[in-house]
């Protein structure tokens, strides 16, 4: 029998997503879509097993290995650094890091910055690359609301579209990276599902290549 | 009862490895567990982690309890003595274990092989860890590159000195969707840089990859690394060996060969090395050293779920057994091979598969 591969992915729009994709690709798995509360979800005769978890956890699960493969967004990938090969830009998910400041903010160089972020580490290479000073505020949500309350200058945040910004008279001040969802292996899986990972990572990518000439078309 | 149930997997594999090194003549390191804290921080880079246990010893010295061996035995090894030293060690080492953010202590098998570096002692490396990962489990791999070759592929595409570290960052992650991409951020065009690419999107089998490799340029420098190269991965099983470039060492340390090894079941590398004939100048020496160290630590995930029961007998006795009866009976079942117990009353979370009562 053929060894399944693990798939963690993202729980919410992002991995419904993303699993229509490895769904397009022969990787389907019909319990997925029932409306049940199951957790994991295996078809053996495509060779998969999937399972949902907390965005930023995929990770976690794949670094060590109780995934071989899942889906992570590039901001969890640079803020955490885990120990996994990246080996496909799913072009899907699409954002970016940003600073974002009040509306007219203007930067005083000569104080130190305060910057409220979930992102400590992007932050600190961030503004580390730049030799700039700052005081580092970690807060867990609702970022936005730090400059508004004066608790921080500015915020380092995920934008989407802008809109929570500006309905809260914030503004992007600089984009910091582009930010999408990526295919992420476990370095040992790799080596031993190592037909079966190129395959599936081959597939997806004629999928995603396929996507994106029909976006530019 | 036999070797296994006595033996935790990383302890039967530890012994299993010292034999084998030895039966290739290396001898054994000994070490003190502290050294100097000075001397890592100025090696920090080479090592696991760069979280070290430190103390202050009784003259007032900081001292750290030793994160990594190959440091001190490079630290302690004469210069420029003739012929090739060959050692293996079984220390422990503390630092956080990777994805860990406690410090843990953590058994360390490995070997160094240190003076005149030849191909035939690169290739005994290699196939001593191939062997080394073969004691652990049948179902291993081992990764190789050689970081010369790789920063010959650099060099010969284009990519400027100061995006060498992002590019190995890259490579490392197997990430060519991001390189490609940045290549012309780079000044290079991803034509120009097609030969790299091709190398690095391979399957890794070694064959075929050294047949890429050699189809790559035809000058003489290029075609003499390549089958050096070949000559010493020839002697090893092809079948659990993979060319993989994605084996990137820290550069300030390693130069050569590299490689990682797997075993199936432990999520992450248990073995590692290289050569690392720039640490050795870093440190003011002038000969070549190649080694690699075993990681017990993930080892015992090998192990088969634990027994149903913590022993085969329970052998209770009451306040008026005759003390020869509960001897002779222990006896008798042990040296049958049985793991029994003798006590008055069996302690509440101990399980026995069978119960003698005297």
């Amino acid at each position: 029998m053929k060894e399944l591969i693990n798939i963690a992915l993202p729980k919410g729009r992002l991995g419904e997503k993303v699993y229509s994709m490895f769904e397009a690709v022969g990787y389907d798995c019909p319990s997925i879509r029932e409306n049940n509360r199951k957790l994991i979800f295996e078809n053996e005769a495509a060779g998969v097993r999937y399972f949902w978890v907390k965005p930023s956890d995929v990770t976690i699960y794949v670094e060590r290995g109780a995934a071989d493969i899942g889906v992570a967004g590039k901001d969890i990938l640079l803020e955490y650094a885990p120990d996994v090969y990246e080996l496909l830009d799913l072009c899907t998910g699409n954002c970016r890091m940003a600073v974002a400041a009040p509306v007219g903010f203007r930067d005083d160089p000569s104080r130190t910055l305060r910057v409220a972020t979930k992102f400590q580490n992007i932050a600190k290479t961030y503004y580390g690359g730049q030799g700039r000073e700052i005081d580092m505020i970690h807060l867990n949500g609702s970022i936005e609301l730090a400059p508004i309350l004066g608790l921080s200058d500015v915020i380092v945040d995920i934008v989407e579209t802008g809109t929570t910004l500006r309905e809260n008279h914030l503004e992007v001040v600089e984009n910091i990276v582009p930010i999408s969802a990526r295919l992420i292996a476990n370095k040992a899986s790799y080596q031993f599902k190592n037909a079966q990972i190129r395959e599936l990572t081959e597939r997806l990518a004629e999928c995603v290549a396929k996507k994106q000439a029909g976006a530019e078309a | 009862m036999n070797q296994t149930d006595v033996f935790k997997p990383e302890e039967r594999v530890a012994f299993a490895l010292r034999s084998l090194y030895r039966s290739y003549g290396y001898s054994q390191f000994r070490m003190s567990k502290f050294e100097e804290y000075d001397f890592y921080v100025r090696n920090k880079s080479f090592l696991v982690s760069d979280n070290i246990i430190t103390f202050t010893d009784t003259n007032g010295k900081l001292m750290a309890l030793k994160p990594d061996v190959t440091l001190s035995i490079v630290r302690n090894t004469k210069d420029g003595e003739s012929g090739t030293r060959k050692v293996y060690y079984h220390e422990n080492v503390y630092r956080p274990a990777r994805g860990s953010r406690t410090y843990r202590e953590i058994a360390q098998v490995g070997l160094e092989c240190i003076g005149n570096v030849d191909d035939y002692a690169i290739a005994e490396t290699l196939t001593l860890a191939e062997r080394s990962l073969a004691e652990i489990s049948p179902r291993h791999a081992l990764g190789i590159a050689h970081l010369g070759i790789l920063a010959e592929l650099i060099r010969r595409a284009g990519y400027p000195e100061e995006s060498h570290s992002e590019l190995f960052r890259m490579i490392g992650e197997k990430n060519l969707g991001e390189l490609k991409l940045r290549s012309p951020e780079f000044g290079v065009s991803v034509d120009h840089a097609e030969k790299l690419f091709a190398v690095l999107s391979g399957t890794g089998e070694v064959q075929s990859t050294l047949e890429l490799l050699a189809s790559l340029y035809g000058d003489e420098a290029w075609k003499s690394d390549v089958s050096a190269l070949r000559r010493v991965l020839n002697v090893l099983p092809m079948e659990c060996v993979r060319l993989d470039f994605s084996v990137v060492g820290d550069r300030n340390y390693y130069n050569g060969i590299v490689f990682h090894g797997y075993v199936d079941g432990v999520p992450d590398r248990v073995l590692s090395g290289g050569q690392y004939d720039k640490l050795m100048q870093k440190l003011g020496k002038t000969s070549g050293a190649i080694g690699f160290a075993v990681y017990l630590d993930g080892i015992e995930r090998l192990t088969p779920s634990a027994n149903d029961y913590d022993v085969d007998t329970v052998v209770l006795y009451g306040e008026n057994t005759a003390l020869s009866d509960v001897a002779g009976t222990m006896q008798k079942l042990t040296r049958a091979g049985k793991r029994a117990i003798a006590v008055r009353e069996l302690p509440a979370s101990m399980v026995g598969q069978e119960l003698i009562r005297l």
